[in-house]
This record gives C-alpha cells, sequence and structure tokens, in this order.
C-alpha cells in the first residue's frame, strides 16, 4: 500500500483507489445488464472487487 | 485542501441528511434483502405460480377464452392488465383485476391462470413477499408513502455527497483503507465508516438513485400517459369511451403482427392509466437482455383490433425501465444476487456505524468536534507516519 506523503496527500491520491473501486462497480454492474453467459460473469468477477478491498483491509491485522 | 468552515457546512450536511433519513434507509435496507431473492423464497415457500408439468408442446388456450375464466373467478371486478413473463414463466397468463377501471392502481387483485388448461395458479402476490414489498415500496400508505420514500432515498444522495467531500480532510494524512485497531473503538469504527463507504459509493448512488426513480414510476406512466398515449389516440379524442372491449386474442395478432420481432410483455385494458378510453395499449419488449427491459406501446383498436398508431419509448420511460432492475439487483444469476445482497449488508453497517459516531459524540459542539477531528487526522498521520 502507498505510504502518506508530507504534508499530507492531495485529492487525486486520496480519491484514486475509491475512483478505481466505483470504475469496477460500474462495470460490474452494466456488463450483466447488458449481457449475459460471460458478461455475467465478468460481472461477479468485478462487482467481488470492492468487497475483497473490505474484506483485506478490515481483517488485516495492524 | 478544504477550510474549516467548509467542512463545517459539509459535516452539517452530512449529519442532518443522514440523521433524517437512516432510520428509514435501515428499514429499506433490511426488507430490501429478502427482495433480492423473491424468486427464490416465494418457491421455497410455495407461492409461486408454478405451472403443472405437461409436454412442452401442449398448445396455449384462446386469451379470450382466458380472459374469461379470470373474469368468472371474480365477477364483481374487470380485468385492468394482462402480463406475460416469456423467460420464467412462459406457460403462465397474469391478469390484474380491480373493483373498477379507474379504482387506484395499488387496489387490485391477481389472478394467475396456466394458458394450457385455464386453471388458476397459486396466487404469487398474497405471501410474505407481497408484504415485505408493500414495506419498501409504500408503507402500505400507497402513493404518499412512495413519494416519502423517494425523499428519504434524496437524503440519501446528499448524504452519500457530502460524505465523499468529508473523506478528503479525513484521509489527508491517512493511507487508503486505514483501520486504526490500535486506537479507541469510536476511531476504529470512523475509519471503517469511512472505508465501506467510499468502497461501495458506487453501488450506493446507484442503488439510492434507482430507487427515487422507482419511487416516481406511477408520476412517470400518469405523465407519459398524458404525453405519448393521449397524442397516439388523438383521432379518438372525441369518440366515446370503450366500455365492452372486443377480443383480447385478436388485438394480440395485430400487435405481434406489427411488431414481429419483438413479444408482448402487459396489456392495458380501454380506461386504465396507461392507455386511451378506446384501445387496448399493448408493451412490446425486445429478445435481447437489454431490449427486453425495454420496449415499445402500440395501440390497438379495442373493437376493431386495428393497429392504430406504434411509438418508441420516450428518454424518461427508458430511464425508468432501465432503473427497475438497477434497484433489485435480479438480473446478473445467482452469484449476483448474493453480491447483491453483501453490498446491502455493507450498506447496513455504514448506516448503523454513522448513527454510533454521531452517538458517541452527540454533546460535543461542532467546534469541539472540528478540534477533534484535527486530532484525530494528526493521529491518523502518526500512525501511518509510523508504517512509512
Amino acid at each position: 500500500m502507498s505510504s502518506v506523503q508530507r504534508g499530507g496527500n492531495s485529492l487525486g491520491r486520496i480519491f484514486r483507489v475509491p475512483l478505481v473501486l466505483a470504475l469496477v462497480t460500474a462495470f460490474g454492474l452494466l456488463s450483466a445488464l447488458l449481457g449475459d453467459d460471460i458478461w455475467d460473469v465478468l460481472s461477479w468477477l468485478t462487482m467481488v472487487v470492492p468487497l475483497a478491498v473490505i474484506g483485506y483491509y478490515w481483517m488485516r491485522k495492524r | 485542501m478544504m477550510k474549516q468552515a467548509s467542512i463545517r457546512r459539509w459535516f452539517w450536511v452530512h449529519k442532518w441528511t443522514s440523521l433524517i433519513s437512516t432510520l428509514f434507509l435501515l428499514l429499506l435496507c433490511v426488507t430490501g434483502l429478502p427482495l433480492i431473492f423473491h424468486d427464490e423464497i416465494d418457491h421455497a415457500l410455495g407461492d409461486d405460480a408454478s405451472v403443472s408439468a405437461l409436454p412442452a408442446s401442449t398448445p396455449h388456450l384462446d386469451l379470450d377464452k382466458l380472459a374469461a375464466t379470470a373474469k368468472q373467478l371474480h365477477p364483481d371486478q374487470v380485468i385492468r392488465f394482462v402480463s406475460f413473463d416469456q423467460d420464467e414463466q412462459p406457460d403462465a397468463v397474469f391478469f390484474s383485476l380491480a373493483p373498477k377501471v379507474d379504482s387506484p392502481p395499488n387496489v387490485f387483485t391477481n389472478v394467475t391462470l396456466d394458458a394450457r388448461t385455464a386453471q388458476a395458479i397459486t396466487n404469487p402476490s398474497e405471501g410474505f413477499i407481497k408484504i415485505i414489498y408493500n414495506l419498501h415500496t409504500d408503507l402500505f400508505v400507497g402513493l404518499p408513502g412512495k413519494l416519502f420514500l423517494g425523499f428519504m432515498g434524496l437524503l440519501l444522495l446528499a448524504s452519500l455527497v457530502s460524505g465523499t467531500v468529508l473523506y478528503a480532510p479525513f484521509m489527508r494524512k491517512l493511507a487508503f483503507g486505514t483501520v486504526r485497531k490500535n486506537k479507541t473503538k469510536r476511531i476504529r469504527w470512523l475509519d471503517l465508516h469511512n472505508l465501506l463507504g467510499v468502497a461501495t459509493l458506487l453501488w450506493l448512488l446507484v442503488v439510492g438513485g434507482t430507487g427515487v426513480i422507482n419511487c416516481c414510476a406511477e408520476l412517470v406512466f400518469q405523465y407519459w400517459q398524458f404525453d405519448q398515449i393521449g397524442a397516439m389516440a388523438a383521432p379518438y379524442r372525441d369518440k366515446p369511451a370503450v366500455t365492452e372491449p372486443g377480443s383480447l386474442e385478436k388485438a394480440l395478432q395485430t400487435a405481434r403482427a406489427a411488431a414481429p420481432d419483438m413479444r408482448p410483455r402487459i396489456v392495458a385494458y380501454p380506461g386504465t392509466f396507461v392507455s386511451s378510453k378506446q384501445h387496448y395499449m399493448v408493451f412490446m419488449a425486445g429478445n435481447t437482455p437489454l431490449t427486453k427491459k425495454l420496449g415499445k406501446p402500440l395501440l390497438i383498436d379495442a373493437t376493431t383490433a386495428q393497429l392504430t398508431d406504434m411509438r418508441d419509448s420516450p428518454l424518461y420511460l427508458t430511464a425508468l425501465l432501465i432503473s427497475q432492475p438497477l434497484h433489485f439487483g435480479d438480473y446478473g444469476g445467482m452469484p449476483f444476487k448474493i453480491l447483491w445482497a453483501l453490498f446491502d449488508v455493507i450498506a447496513i453497517i455504514v448506516l448503523g456505524s454513522g448513527v454510533y459516531l454521531w452517538w458517541k459524540k452527540r454533546r460535543l459542539s461542532i467546534d469541539a468536534r472540528l478540534a477533534d477531528l484535527d486530532r484525530e487526522i494528526d493521529l491518523g498521520g502518526g500512525a501511518a507516519g509510523a508504517v512509512r
């Protein structure tokens, strides 16, 4: 994981990971809506990412 | 970075929009959970419309005969809508009846018939899921309940926007995903509230936004009737209302011939709020995963069974029809439903932790809180600094 910059994070840095997660979720929501079969599978694989990220940081030992 | 005064304003917005709506949003999240699995629960409780096993090639009966059967079951009511479900229940026909053709939309009796035998099938709308559905959509009080919940949805959207704005000052000295487990319980839950909220932000925005749109469905349909159906039926403006509509079967044959690559989804009888006084409105849907959810309305003269007009759905109706699956999450198979449920559980945790964070500090003034916030950010800086 990236460390914090001296003097605080820039907005771009703060929202970089949330933005990626939002794009990944959007892809998952749309691919299941617009397609079937392989697109459904792709949507499962992408929608699980934000949940896995939450699980990782929540359970991580610090 | 943000000024203190601006943080204070956003904090005020986040606190009040959340506090006012939390109780209702919790209700929506909790009742929404079983609704994701409505098909499975209906099936398990024996409430679903399962047709009896007959050879696959058994022909369907004439729709007029089926309509007569539905009416016989409720002689004091009239049919308002007929719908079909080609994917899940191709051999069932769903009738919706009401005491009068212009009874309020939430007054109805459903009759489901096996299209091959005209046998009534157990009514899916009377079961457990129906109660949960009402609680989720209108709190059992019809349109006012819907609009009220829609307003709660707007508060949720305001709370998500303000929460996202506040995420920046909170994370200024923390790396993404930091959960300070070695600090107080409150700080740990503050970090979790931020992490869970920001990681599921897009899902929360989509489900909240489409929920608000769905609340206005009734009004959108009424506007559509006024805007489109009225124009399509313009040549009939001065003709008398049809009280004894003609053959439903012939009307559907006309519809199938007019849009051969589409399938009938819903038929509205003359005089209902989505048709004219002289027409059957047949809503035809496409065959692909996306066009299945969209479609085009046809107006068919209820006396002669001739096509009067056929139009594409306007953009606002398309938006409404796309919002429905995006809100319920029942369009991507079972794994998708399970993921949807997990997102819903995360939303419950975000709501609950929000209340907890407010409760722990409810007696502090905003300025004391801001001083605290500074200290927390500094604490965060210290913690993150230690890692660096």
